[in-house]
């Protein structure tokens, strides 16, 4: 326990893989200096479910419905990466109009997910009224995405080429009233979430991650941009109809006066990607292009297409939480040879390491809330024998994938 | 000399006060609840919700922990809940005298109640640290802290306020039925003079900030803190004991705020309205269960539906330094008013 005369005892503080500062199962080993943390560790995999293995027994047009069920907030993101690689190998082309459909369902889902999210930072730092409101506003996205889709969480909407439902001209009125929603909504959100006192206190100048650690740390998406990273996949790489758009990627200081990479400037680049989604579906009504949604109405010419598919391909989109990256390889056997999923979280979550450093037991739910972790996206491994600790290095981890690819390439 | 009588009587009275408070904090806890709730914009649960999780808690087992202190852990949430009642026969009830702290043959006076109020949190902390679980430790050294913290505020606005009483000539000036105004019929407003409200207002609102951390809840909760520590220092605690915990903690609400009613909104309504002295005392009680409820609605729910948690640095400093500060100054304006207006007035 003591380390010597004159120090501190530290203590071990354990959170998880169940507790109430965790919205997934993970755990977390803290060694702690009173109510500082000394320390930190964790360890992911309490939520494999071996989707993986369930999609390479299955055909690319099943898998789509796998992703769907990836993640319930950003489960778009899954579909359409994975859509866009088994497109890209078996060269399917798809309407432009299914691309404005994708980019309209991919807003909806940020608007939702980001809103999700500030409702538990709040309940994170005790403020549960601004929980309540939050999840009250954000009711609205899901009764329009049911409207579009016909479903709340898992939208089943996407299609290897293309989409499953079109969204008519008549449909726009009801798509207009809840983007005014919560345009008239966001003043008050802002106010509430960046003007209080009491959340100022509690997040500015805490979790700092800094420039230099987000680009070494590999961090994406809003994790990423509060830290001042200009980055975003939608702006760097456009895909679907985003090419077409206007789409800047948010950073803090668009609002603040500097970047702090502080979880306050988080909540401010997830709070204004609000507005900038507002702003992107507004243009994909505009720019909607009329025809067809699907490149092929038959689904079983789909299939046979995909089966026959030879190659493999990435397909990236920016997940509400960061960049999701799906890798598929076919072999023109029915089931993928390999299929890999990076969901943002993977990125991001090495950073806690990081920020969790030298801040207080107090903070640490929110500092872990605050990358917008999703274990269930991540986990793609569990350990169940669990005798010594493994510690793989940056080069031991460099080896294995090249030897993983060698066995691919064979 | 205490006769025979006289003990008969407080041993009745203690009855029906021990009785009175767990009922009153069962309701002003449910109460609470649903004003939160529909602050919040929810329906929240019915108003006798808190007796159903007591009455559930009470079917329940009480698990005690591998590596706990039997002994510490389970009196504990008594010595809590038994703390928190001798608190309430040392305050007023509307027009009805305490129980212990009459004026005739008074046993104690306010400096004892602010230490009794001490009692159920150090009872915590026994229990916490008895758990023997991490968390429950982290709470119990937070609670501390958080004791600390609110003990100098609370002090200044008791010690500013009983000074003047006394400086007004007052016999007796710590007893609280001379506070409440129970025996003079003048509470401390009708001593005053304009600078003096001004203190006493002052005062008035260091006491609404001291009462969410006295009762630990929301910005104050740091030592429970759900989504850090799980529940703190009642982490371990389940089934009967937790209930105590809960009780005590309910009770101890209503005499924070049965603190406030007496020292700051002491008035009766018999004071104005000439009525039979039986019909007095309940109307009396009936207004004072109103004020109860005033209170808890704007140092408890108010606050804790309007603001985050605090960490527990950011409450040693807004205490020590902001409300101390603030208690400081309102001492110095009654001290003011007491030099202007000499002293005497009745």
């Amino acid at each position: 326990m003591s380390e010597g005369a004159g120090k501190k005892a530290t203590y071990n503080l354990p959170i998880g893989p169940i507790h109430p500062a965790l919205k997934e199962p993970i755990l977390f080993t803290f060694k702690m200096d009173g109510e500082v943390i000394q320390e930190v560790d964790f360890a992911p995999g309490k939520a494999h479910r071996g989707v993986e293995w369930m999609g390479m027994r299955r055909n690319p047009v099943q898998i789509v419905h796998l992703t769907d069920r990836i993640c319930g907030i950003c489960g778009v993101s899954h579909s359409l990466a994975f859509a866009r690689t088994v497109e890209q190998i078996a060269e399917i082309e798809v309407p432009e109009r299914a691309h404005y459909v994708r980019t309209i369902i991919q807003e909806f889902e940020r608007i939702q997910s980001h809103i999700l999210w500030a409702g538990v930072a709040a309940h994170e730092l005790g403020f549960d009224t601004l929980f309540y409101l939050a999840w009250r506003v954000r009711e609205e996205s899901l009764d329009v995405i049911e409207y579009l889709t016909g479903n709340r969480v898992n939208y089943g909407i996407i299609q290897i080429g293309g989409v499953r439902r079109d969204f008519t001209s008549d449909q726009f009125p009801r798509i207009e009233a809840s983007l005014k929603y919560y345009e008239d909504l966001l003043g008050k959100l802002l106010n509430l979430f960046l003007d209080d006192k009491s959340i100022g206190l509690r997040c500015r100048q805490c979790g700092v991650l800094s420039r230099d650690d987000a680009l070494r740390l590999c961090t994406v998406g809003p994790t990423a941009r509060a830290s001042g990273l200009n980055m975003d996949v939608r702006q760097d790489s456009p895909y679907a109809a985003y090419g077409d758009l206007d789409v800047r990627a948010v950073l803090p200081d668009q609002y603040l006066s500097g970047t702090n990479g502080d979880v306050y400037d988080r909540i401010v680049v997830r709070l204004l990607e609000v507005p900038q989604s507002i702003g992107i579906i507004r243009q994909c009504l505009d720019q909607m292009p009329p025809g067809e949604v699907l490149w092929e109405t038959k689904y079983a010419k789909i299939l046979a297409t995909c089966k026959k598919a030879v190659g493999e391909a990435v397909g990236r989109v920016e997940a509400p939480r960061g960049e999701c990256l799906h890798y598929v390889r076919m072999d023109g056997n029915s089931n993928p040879h390999t299929w890999k999923v990076k969901a943002s979280t993977y990125s991001n979550q090495m950073a806690w390491l990081k920020i969790l450093q030298g801040e207080q037991i107090a903070d640490i739910p929110i500092i872990i809330a605050s990358i917008d972790p999703c274990m269930s996206c991540t986990d793609r491994v569990a350990i169940v024998r669990e005798d010594g600790t493994d510690v793989l290095t940056k080069e031991d981890l460099t080896r294995l994938s090249v030897e993983k690819t060698r066995r691919l390439m064979q | 000399m205490i006769t025979l009588i006289d003990l008969l009587m407080i041993v009745v009275g203690t009855i029906f006060v021990a009785g009175f408070g767990i009922v009153a904090g069962l309701c002003i806890f449910g109460i609470d609840r649903k004003f939160a709730a529909h602050m919040q914009a929810r329906i929240g649960p019915p108003i006798r919700q808190p007796f159903i999780d007591v009455m559930k808690l009470l079917c329940k087992d009480s698990v005690i922990p591998e590596n706990a202190v039997p002994s510490i852990f389970n009196w504990a949430p008594v010595v809590a809940l038994a703390s928190s009642i001798v608190i309430l026969l040392y305050l007023p009830l509307g027009s009805i005298m305490p129980v212990l702290g009459g004026l005739s043959g008074g046993y104690g006076d306010l400096i004892l109640v602010m230490y009794l109020l001490t009692v159920p949190a150090l009872a915590m902390v026994a229990g916490g640290f008895a758990s023997g679980s991490p968390y429950a430790t982290v709470g119990s050294q937070r609670e501390m802290v958080t004791m600390m913290a609110y003990e100098f505020p609370l002090a200044v606005v008791i010690i500013a306020i009983a000074w003047r009483l006394s400086m007004a000539g007052m016999a007796e000036p710590f007893s609280l039925a001379t506070i409440a105004g129970l025996t003079t019929g003048v509470p401390i407003w009708g001593v005053v003079g304009p600078v003096g409200i001004l203190g006493c207002i002052i005062l008035m609102v260091v006491l609404a900030w001291v009462t969410p951390a006295e009762v630990s809840r929301v910005p104050c909760d740091t030592p429970e803190a759900e989504t850090e520590l799980c529940g703190g220092l009642l982490v371990e605690y389940s089934g009967r004991n937790l209930a105590m915990f809960y009780l005590a903690q309910a009770v101890k609400t209503v005499a924070m705020a049965s603190l406030a009613v007496a020292i700051f909104l002491p008035w009766n309504i018999s004071w104005y309205v000439a009525m039979p002295a039986p019909a007095a005392v309940v109307v009396d009680f009936i207004f004072y269960l109103v004020k109860v409820v005033v209170v808890v609605f704007f140092s408890v729910s108010l606050i804790r539906v309007s603001m985050a948690r605090f960490r527990i640095n950011h409450l040693v400093t807004i205490y020590w330094g902001y409300l101390a500060g603030l208690g400081i100054i309102g001492l110095l304006l009654i001290m003011l008013d007491a030099f202007i207006k000499g002293g005497i007035v009745i």
